[in-house]
C-alpha cells in the first residue's frame, strides 16, 4: 500500500463535486484513477463503481484504480449510507465518465484532425469508427486533467457501452481478504506506532458522559512498555509500546466514576417511551383518517415493540492516527471522512486543512458503529504523546460504546368497511432520532463529550425513525404520526435501514392481522392494495417461487408454515417481497427459519452477484435481529458485552435462501444494501402466526416469548 | 525491572521466528504486530467468534487465547502459510469463485477452521460442516456462500 506522508497534502487536486476531474484522472500508462467520496463498506461498491466507469469510458476493468474517502484526494460526497451509493453516486460517476469520454474523443479528434463523431474508445484506445489504422491509447491523451463539468442529464448508454454493467464481475477487494493481505484499517502499521486503549464506563446516555471521581494509575504507570497515561478532563487512555501492554495497562487502571443518572428499567422502556417528552410531526396524512375511522364498520389496533440492537461488527472499531506538529494524518473506517474531519479538527485544535482523514476498510459496520468515536480516541492519544497511535476497541468496548439501533414503539390502527376493505391506516411511532453522526459536531464524539472543556452535544436532528412508516398501498386514508423522543437510555444512531425494518414490520404484520380478520389470503391482501406493476410483479414472483399455498414438507416433531411481507424502500425505491418458512418446536417454542424466498427489483442491476450477496446478508442479519438480538442493561450499564450475551445467528441456523432478481435495464439503479432487511421480521412473524396461530408483537421472537404466547392461547 | 527475557523461537508457516514478546502475550498480537501476518484478526479476545483462528500442529485454535510462550516447538500455520499468492489453497480459490465474503473480516478464521476440518474429515456432511463452523461468527450474512465454497472443495475431492 502506498503510504501518504505524515504531513498533510491538501489541495493537491480539485475536489469539488461538479468537475469531471474531481472524480476521474487518466495516467500516462492508461490507468484510470477514480476518486470517490463514497467508501467501500464491504458491500462491493468499489467493484460496482469500477464497472460503471470502465463501461462508460471504454477502458478495461483492470485499468481502473479506486481511491476512496481521502480528504486530500476525493470529493466530499457526504456519508456512505442509506442504500444510496450506487443509486446516487454511481449515477453521478456514470455521467462524469461519459463526459470524460467525450473530452478524450475531442482531444483525439483535434490530434487526428477528424470529427469526434468518427471516433470511439474501446479497451482504453481511441480509434476511428471506420477501422482506419490510427489509434491513440487514452494515456497519450491524458496530459491535462479533465476540464469539464459533469452534465446534469443522464445519457442513455450507447455504442461505447462494453457490457460490464449487468455482469457479475468478481469483487476487487476479495483477493486481499482471503489471502491475509493488508485490507483493513486494523492492519496499518506506521513507523514508530504505539498502541492505545481507552477507559470509560459502559454506559452512555445522550445527556453526557460519566465523570471521573478518582483515578489510580500507579500500577499502570510502572508496567512494561507503558508510554503514557493520558487524561484530558474525563477522557482517559493509556499508550504503550505493544498492543498487549496497552491492554494490560488499561485493565490495571482503577477508576471510580461519579454515579450518573440511573438507566430506566429495560422491562418498562416502551411504556416510558410512551410517556416521554416528544416532538410530534405528521410526515403523511392522506385523506381523513379520523373521519374514516369514525365511519368504519370495524376498527382494529395492535402495538409492536422493538428492542435496542447492536451493529455488532465482527472487528471492534479501530483507527490509526498521527497527530503532531500542528497537523494530522488519520486512518479511519468512518462512513464520512469530511463530516468526521469537521468534528475532529476542533477537538484537536487543528485547522481542517491540516487534518487529513484517509479511509481504510473496517469490519462491516451496517451503519454508525464505533468507527468515528475510535478515530477521535486514537487522534487524542496520538496528539498527547506526539507519535502515531493505533487504537482498537476491545469487544466489550464496542458492545458498550457503539451507538445503538434505537428501541421503537409502533401503534397501528385500521378502519374497515362492511366488506372488510381497509378505509383507514394509522401508523404512530415513538422513537428517538436514528442519527447522531459526528457531522461537524465534536460533541457527537464520545471523546468530545469527555475532554476539558467538554464539547457541546449537537442539537438533535430527528431522522430515520419514520422510514417506511408510509406504505405504498392504495388505502383511501393513511396517516403517519411521529413522536420523536428527546432522549434514549443509550446513544442511538443509524443501523441498517434505520426505522425501515421496524415500520415495515408493524405495517406488514398488521396487514396480516387484517387479512386474517377479514378472511383474505395474505398475498391476495397485498395485491388488492398495490397498483404499481413493479410492486405487483415482486409480490407475484416471490409467491410463485415459494409455491405459496402449497403444503410444506413435514419435519418430524415440528410444525411449519409460511409468512409473506412486502416493502418498497422508503416508499420510493427498491421493491422487495419475501416469503419466510419457519419450523416451530411446539414443546420448546423455538422458531427456526428454514427457507426464505426473496423477489427484488432495484432497477438496473450493476452487478447481479453483488446484489444477491447484499440480499443474502440482509436476510441473514434480519433473521438474527428478528429472533435473537436485544441489547441489555441494568441500572448502571450495558450488560450485553459478549457474544454469549448478544448472540447472533450461527451457521447451523442459517436457512436456504432463494432470490428472484428482476432487472430493469431501462430504469435507474436503486440501492440494495438495506431494502431487503425491511420485510424480514414481518415475514417471520407472519409465518409464526401461520404455524402456531400466535401473534408475536414484541421483537425479538425468542423461544421464551413464543412458548409463553402459545401456552396462554393468545 | 527484570532483565528482558530471551527471545522466544516459534515455528510459523515453516519458518522459525525469534520474537521479543513476553511469554504471556497472546499469539494473535505476535502474529499481527511482530510478524506482519494480518490474516488472523482480533474479534473478541475470548475465543468466542473465530476471527483469529490459526492451526497449531494442524488443529484449529484461537490465537487470541494461546500465550506465545506455550507454543514451544509446535507448528503454527496461518492463512498466509496455508496458501500463497500464485498457489492458493483450494479453499481460498473456492471462496473467490463463490465470492464468499462481504466485509471479509471473519473469512480467514473460517477458512482455517474449514481447512482443519477437511484435513480430519475430507467428506463432512452439511450438518457436520455447519457444526464445525458454529462458533465462527459472520455478521454480514455470507454464510450460504461460505458453505457453498467449502462444499465446492469437498465435492471436487481436493480436500
Amino acid at each position: 500500500m502506498d503510504r501518504p506522508a505524515y504531513q498533510t497534502e491538501q489541495d493537491v487536486r480539485t475536489r469539488d463535486t461538479v468537475a469531471v476531474g474531481s472524480f476521474l484522472e487518466v495516467d500516462p500508462d492508461g490507468t484510470v484513477n477514480v476518486y470517490s467520496g463514497k467508501v467501500e463498506l464491504g458491500t462491493g461498491i468499489a467493484t460496482a463503481f469500477a464497472q460503471i466507469v470502465a463501461d462508460e469510458l471504454g477502458v478495461p476493468f483492470d485499468r481502473i484504480r479506486m481511491v476512496m474517502g481521502d480528504t486530500a484526494l476525493t470529493p466530499d460526497q457526504g456519508t456512505t449510507a442509506g442504500s444510496k451509493t450506487v443509486q446516487i453516486a454511481g449515477r453521478l460517476l456514470r455521467r462524469a465518465a461519459a463526459e470524460a469520454r467525450r473530452e478524450l474523443l475531442d482531444r483525439a479528434a483535434d490530434w487526428l484532425e477528424v470529427a469526434p463523431e468518427d471516433l470511439t474508445v474501446m479497451d482504453g484506445v481511441v480509434r476511428p469508427v471506420d477501422g482506419s489504422a490510427a489509434a491513440i491509447p487514452i494515456g497519450d491523451l491524458a496530459g491535462e486533467p479533465f476540464s469539464r463539468k459533469i452534465p446534469d442529464n443522464d445519457e442513455v448508454r450507447g455504442a461505447h457501452h462494453v457490457g460490464l454493467v449487468g455482469q457479475s464481475v468478481p469483487r476487487v477487494d476479495l483477493f486481499a481478504k482471503v489471502t491475509g493481505g493488508e485490507a483493513y484499517v486494523h492492519d496499518i502499521q506506521l513507523d514508530g506506532m504505539l498502541h492505545g486503549r481507552v477507559i470509560r464506563p459502559y454506559v452512555r446516555t445522550m445527556a453526557g458522559a460519566g465523570r471521573i471521581a478518582h483515578v489510580d494509575d500507579r500500577q499502570a504507570k510502572v508496567m512494561p512498555g507503558v508510554v503514557a497515561i493520558v487524561r484530558n478532563g474525563d477522557f482517559l487512555g493509556v499508550v504503550a509500546e505493544r498492543e498487549e501492554e496497552s491492554i494490560r495497562a488499561a485493565e490495571s487502571v482503577q477508576v471510580t466514576w461519579e454515579e450518573g443518572d440511573r438507566l430506566p428499567s429495560r422491562e418498562g422502556l416502551h411504556e416510558l417511551m410512551r410517556a416521554q417528552p416528544e416532538n410530534d410531526t405528521e410526515p403523511l396524512h392522506k385523506g381523513d383518517v379520523d373521519a374514516a375511522m369514525g365511519s368504519a364498520a370495524r376498527t382494529m389496533t395492535a402495538t409492536y415493540r422493538f428492542p435496542m440492537q447492536a451493529h455488532a461488527s465482527m472487528g471492534p472499531s479501530c483507527a490509526v492516527a498521527d497527530v503532531r506538529g500542528g497537523s494530522a494524518t488519520i486512518y479511519t473506517s468512518t462512513q464520512g471522512v469530511y463530516g468526521l474531519r469537521q468534528a475532529l479538527a476542533p477537538l484537536l485544535g487543528l485547522d481542517e486543512d491540516r487534518t487529513r482523514l484517509i479511509f481504510r476498510e473496517g469490519a462491516g459496520c451496517y451503519g454508525h458503529n464505533g468507527a468515528d468515536d475510535v478515530t477521535a480516541d486514537a487522534a487524542l492519544l496520538s496528539q498527547a504523546v506526539g507519535r502515531p497511535v493505533r487504537v482498537q476497541w476491545m469487544r466489550r468496548d464496542e458492545f458498550a460504546w457503539e451507538p445503538k439501533g434505537p428501541a421503537m414503539l409502533v401503534d397501528m390502527g385500521a378502519g374497515l368497511d362492511d366488506g372488510g376493505a381497509v378505509t383507514a391506516w394509522d401508523h404512530t411511532v415513538w422513537t428517538p432520532t436514528h442519527t447522531t453522526r459526528p457531522g461537524g459536531q465534536p460533541g457527537n464524539l464520545l471523546a468530545g463529550q469527555q475532554v476539558d472543556p467538554p464539547m457541546l452535544p449537537a442539537v438533535l436532528r430527528n431522522i430515520g425513525g419514520d422510514r417506511n412508516a408510509p406504505t405504498t398501498y392504495t388505502f383511501p386514508s393513511e396517516r403517519v404520526t411521529m413522536h420523536w423522543l428527546n432522549d434514549a437510555p443509550l446513544r442511538p444512531s443509524a443501523f441498517r435501514s434505520l426505522g425501515g425494518l421496524h415500520n415495515t414490520t408493524a405495517n406488514e404484520m398488521f396487514l396480516d392481522e387484517v387479512a386474517t380478520a377479514t378472511g383474505v389470503d395474505p398475498v391476495e391482501m397485498r395485491l388488492r392494495y398495490l397498483g404499481d406493476p413493479r410492486a405487483r410483479e415482486v409480490v407475484n414472483a416471490a409467491a410463485q417461487r415459494a409455491r405459496w399455498g402449497s403444503p410444506l414438507p413435514a419435519i418430524e416433531g415440528l410444525k411449519s408454515g409460511r409468512g409473506f411481507a412486502y416493502a418498497r424502500y422508503e416508499a420510493e425505491y427498491t421493491y422487495v417481497a419475501m416469503v419466510a418458512e419457519v419450523a416451530v418446536d411446539p414443546d420448546r417454542g423455538g422458531a427456526r427459519v428454514t427457507r426464505v424466498v426473496v423477489a427484488h427489483d432495484c432497477g438496473l442491476i450493476v452487478n447481479p452477484d453483488g446484489v444477491r450477496n447484499q440480499i443474502e446478508g440482509n436476510v441473514i442479519q434480519g433473521i438474527s435481529r428478528s429472533l435473537k438480538e436485544e441489547v441489555t442493561w441494568d441500572n448502571h450499564e450495558v450488560t450485553s458485552l459478549t457474544w454469549e450475551t448478544y448472540p447472533i445467528l450461527t451457521f447451523p441456523e442459517v436457512p436456504e435462501i432463494e432470490i428472484v432478481l428482476i432487472d430493469r435495464p431501462d430504469a435507474p439503479s436503486y440501492g440494495a444494501g438495506e431494502p431487503a432487511i425491511c420485510p424480514v421480521t414481518a415475514a417471520i412473524g407472519n409465518a409464526i402466526f401461520a404455524t402456531t396461530g400466535v401473534r408475536l408483537r414484541d421483537v425479538p421472537f425468542t423461544p421464551e416469548r413464543l412458548l409463553a404466547a402459545m401456552s396462554s392461547g393468545d | 525491572m527484570a532483565p528482558p527475557a530471551p527471545p522466544l523461537r516459534i515455528n510459523i508457516n515453516e519458518q522459525i521466528h525469534e520474537v521479543a514478546a513476553s511469554p504471556d502475550t497472546p499469539l494473535l498480537h505476535v502474529l499481527r504486530n511482530d510478524l506482519n501476518l494480518n490474516a488472523a484478526k482480533y474479534g473478541c479476545g475470548l475465543g468466542r467468534c473465530g476471527t483469529c483462528t490459526v492451526h497449531l500442529d494442524g488443529e484449529a485454535v484461537h490465537a487470541c487465547e494461546v500465550p506465545v510462550g506455550d507454543v514451544g516447538h509446535r507448528e503454527i500455520t496461518t492463512l498466509e502459510g496455508l496458501g500463497r499468492v500464485g498457489e492458493l489453497h483450494p479453499l481460498q480459490r473456492a471462496f473467490l469463485d463463490e465470492q464468499a465474503a462481504q466485509c471479509g473480516y471473519c473469512i480467514p478464521g473460517i477458512i482455517m477452521t474449514a481447512a482443519a476440518l477437511l484435513e480430519r474429515n475430507p467428506r463432512p456432511s452439511d450438518v457436520e460442516l455447519r457444526a464445525a463452523l458454529e462458533g465462527k461468527l459472520c455478521r454480514c450474512g455470507s454464510h450460504t456462500r461460505i458453505l457453498r465454497a467449502v462444499h465446492r472443495v469437498i465435492d471436487s475431492d481436493q480436500a
